[in-house]
């Protein structure tokens, strides 16, 4: 299978940007690091359908392997589709984060910042027993306590 | 195969049209709630009854394959449909129909005052035909529309109503799903440059021929592309971060279905395109890194539902552990596995949804004596936790014991280990569902850190006392309404009846094994899917 270098290159360089803008925290750059992306895999699957032919039309004279593969074609074209639309909901969605609070970075999740925060000391399950709060505290007949009294604050104390 | 007889299975590609046409109606009724309610949940009654039909055909085994629009495979589109797929496809739609009845229970009880939920029904009916898609795709680029398809209506109804806190969350989901998808379709693109064709049952065919280190290659891309959607570390950090600020029925769908649908994916990937487990290994480690990683994530959390988020992926550990293990045993315990995690973690979701509007948070530290409150709230929240702990005689615990039997079945340190870190991580689990217990349902209110009046109120009977000063400042969104109000009818029945399905998965446990052993019999001879596809078990020549 031969390719074209030229679109492999190209193709390269738009994996490159696009990866580049994804990593950024401005929406509208990630946006436009994802439609270089989808771009760049549009090529990829350019290149996957082998070198250039005829039309893929059907014609008695010529051999199989004279078409054109349409089938990236097709591929491309649902992919192309698909990218239009997640494009058109961020859009709405950056305009919408940009109603709503007056920028377009990605800010850090409060949940996450709290939960790393938190002291590993938790009220109800690592605060001492008390020692003196036994519910039983007044209705308990000493006599039929077992003579454990002189060692008692033993382990509890 | 074109002039093949009408059975159920011609009718398959219907259970993805169905709901699409539904969507469509169901947008058209957007300003007549009820009856868009109404069409939406018929609709979905439907589609399910078809599978259910479907999964009669299959259940004695076989595999079919119906060929749209009448191009020959492998040029045209096919859709497949083996045990697996109508198993999968069946539990999806009764979940999927459990939440929307949650949904419109939640909605009518609600009234209008919840913003645009008119787009609801619409996004939901498409969601449940990109989930249908991708499990009954049968060339890798449908499965791609597929996954297209639901990840869009994901989009919408993660972001629904474009709060500040959805749409932050929005973004993060939304650019890891697309970053996760243009991965796939280079992959497929690669696959098509090495292979020529995206027809499963014909790629299954042919991967054999291509060199070892191409098909590695390939191999790898895919596993990445579909961990990402299924959430296996360390691809899973999206998911407790996007999962916990949606609408209590939209997170509980997604938890059951999305991750599950990257799982199913990845079976697919394992037994028909790639079987021999060449990946083993590193799938092992995965799987034992996602689980601990995920479960001590859900500890450290104090919201139910974060924690629920994190256990999700944690539990998504267990079955890839059953692909890696990939012998009959450990295969069919995981597709046992995959119908009681959707249905548990499904109903879990809900019960956290009740909890939120019966005690205004699901903050734990914040909550307090649900259990006096709600008895059946909290017998609905036992149940499916101690199941997802892994509590004999519940289905989480048969599930786990078909997983270690089956990595036992395989032997070798790496197994033994994944069996000592499944069977810490279940523990792990218990623990966090018991912290849940004892907090929000066990202890008085007044023992929680600034509890919401709801609960005081609740707790002291009238609501009189010395309650009365907090009482009257209604802290909560909900707090103005009463008591049937906030634990609506029809939410606490849908609810129940997951809770249900999750016990009649233990309860039928036997027959299901059986079933899904049978199934895992089925994928790993790859010659029966290629034979129904393509016709010969030699697969298309050129």
């Amino acid at each position: 299978m031969s390719t074209n270098i030229t679109l492999l290159i190209v193709m390269g360089v738009l994996f490159a940007v696009g990866f580049y803008l994804l990593l950024e925290r401005s929406l509208t750059r990630v946006l436009l690091g994802i439609v270089v992306l989808g771009n760049g895999v549009n090529l990829l699957l350019l290149s996957a359908g082998g070198r250039r032919g005829q039309a893929p039309l059907y014609e008695e004279s010529l051999a199989a392997e004279d078409y054109t593969d349409p089938l990236p074609q097709a591929l491309i074209l649902t992919a192309i589709v698909i990218t239009f639309a997640v494009t058109a909901f961020m859009l709405a969605m950056i305009y919408r984060s940009w109603v709503i609070s007056r920028a377009d970075v990605v800010t850090d999740d409060l949940e996450d910042l709290r939960v790393s925060q938190q002291s590993t000391f938790d009220f109800e399950e690592d605060s001492p027993v008390p020692e003196d709060t036994t519910e039983f505290d007044g209705d308990v007949d000493l006599d039929l306590v077992p003579v454990k009294k002189p060692k008692g604050k033993g382990p509890r104390a | 195969m074109i002039d093949a007889p009408l059975t159920a299975v011609s009718f398959a590609p219907l259970a993805v049209a169905l709901p699409i046409f539904g969507a469509a109606l169901a947008f058209i009724l957007r300003r007549k709630r009820r009856t868009q309610a109404t069409v939406t949940i018929s609709i979905l009654i439907i589609t399910l009854c078809l599978e259910a039909w479907m999964l009669a055909m299959v259940w004695g085994g076989g595999t079919y394959s119906v060929t749209l629009g009448g191009w020959a495979p492998p040029f045209g589109i096919s859709m497949v449909v083996d045990g697996f797929s109508a198993f999968m496809l069946v539990v999806s739609s009764i979940v999927s129909l459990a939440v929307l009845l949650y949904a419109t229970s939640q909605g009518m009880a609600d009234g209008d005052e919840d913003g645009p939920v008119s787009v609801f029904h619409p996004a939901y009916l498409i969601l449940v035909a990109g989930v249908s898609n991708a499990f009954l795709a049968g060339d890798l680029f449908n499965l791609y529309v597929g996954f297209e398809i639901l990840l869009t209506a994901s989009y919408v109804l993660l972001t629904l109503g474009g709060t500040t806190a959805r749409i932050r969350a929005g973004t993060t989901y939304v650019v890891v799903s697309v970053a996760s998808s243009l991965l796939f379709l280079i992959a497929i693109g690669m696959i098509y440059a090495a292979v020529g064709t995206v027809n499963m049952a014909d790629l299954a065919a042919k991967l054999p021929d291509i060199s070892p280190g191409t098909q590695t290659v390939l191999h790898v891309m895919l596993l990445v592309a579909f961990g990402i959607k299924a959430a296996v570390f360390p691809l899973s950090f999206w998911l407790p971060d996007s999962y916990p600020t949606a609408p209590a029925p939209v997170t509980a769908v997604f938890a059951g279905l999305l991750t599950k649908v990257g799982v199913y994916a990845i079976i697919r990937t394992e037994t028909l395109l790639f079987p021999g487990n060449q990946l083993s290994a590193p799938l092992m480690v995965l799987a034992g890194l996602t689980m601990l990683v995920g479960i001590l994530g859900a500890v450290a959390q104090t919201d139910i539902k974060r924690m629920l988020s994190f256990t999700l992926t944690s539990h998504i550990g267990f079955l890839i552990f059953g692909v890696a293990v990939g012998n009959q045993l450990g295969l069919g315990a995981t597709i046992y596995y995959v119908a009681h995690h959707i249905v548990v973690q499904t109903s879990l979701f809900l019960v956290a949804g009740l909890i939120e509007r019966r005690a205004g948070t699901s903050n734990i530290d914040r909550l307090g004596s649900l259990a006096k409150l709600s008895p059946l709230l909290s017998l609905l929240f036992f149940i499916p936790a101690m199941n997802l702990g892994g509590i004999p005689p519940f289905s989480g615990f048969l599930g786990k014991l078909g997983l270690v039997q089956g990595g036992a079945e395989m032997g070798g340190p790496l197994a033994w280990t994944l069996v000592a870190v499944s069977l810490l991580t279940s523990l792990l689990t218990l623990l966090t569902v018991a912290r849940v217990w004892n907090r929000a349902f066990w202890r008085k209110a007044e023992d929680a850190v600034d509890p919401d009046p709801l609960l005081l109120v609740g707790a002291n009977g009238t609501g009189g006392g010395t309650y009365d000063i907090v009482a009257d400042e209604p802290a909560s969104r909900y707090s103005d309404r009463g008591n049937t109000a906030l634990l609506p009818k029809g939410m606490l029945a849908m609810t129940a009846a997951l809770v249900l399905v999750g016990v009649a998965l233990t309860v039928f446990a036997g027959p299901l094994f059986e079933f899904s052993d049978q199934v895992a019999g089925e994928l790993m001879d790859q010659s029966n899917y290629i034979e129904a596809v393509l016709g010969t078990s030699e697969g298309h020549t050129r």
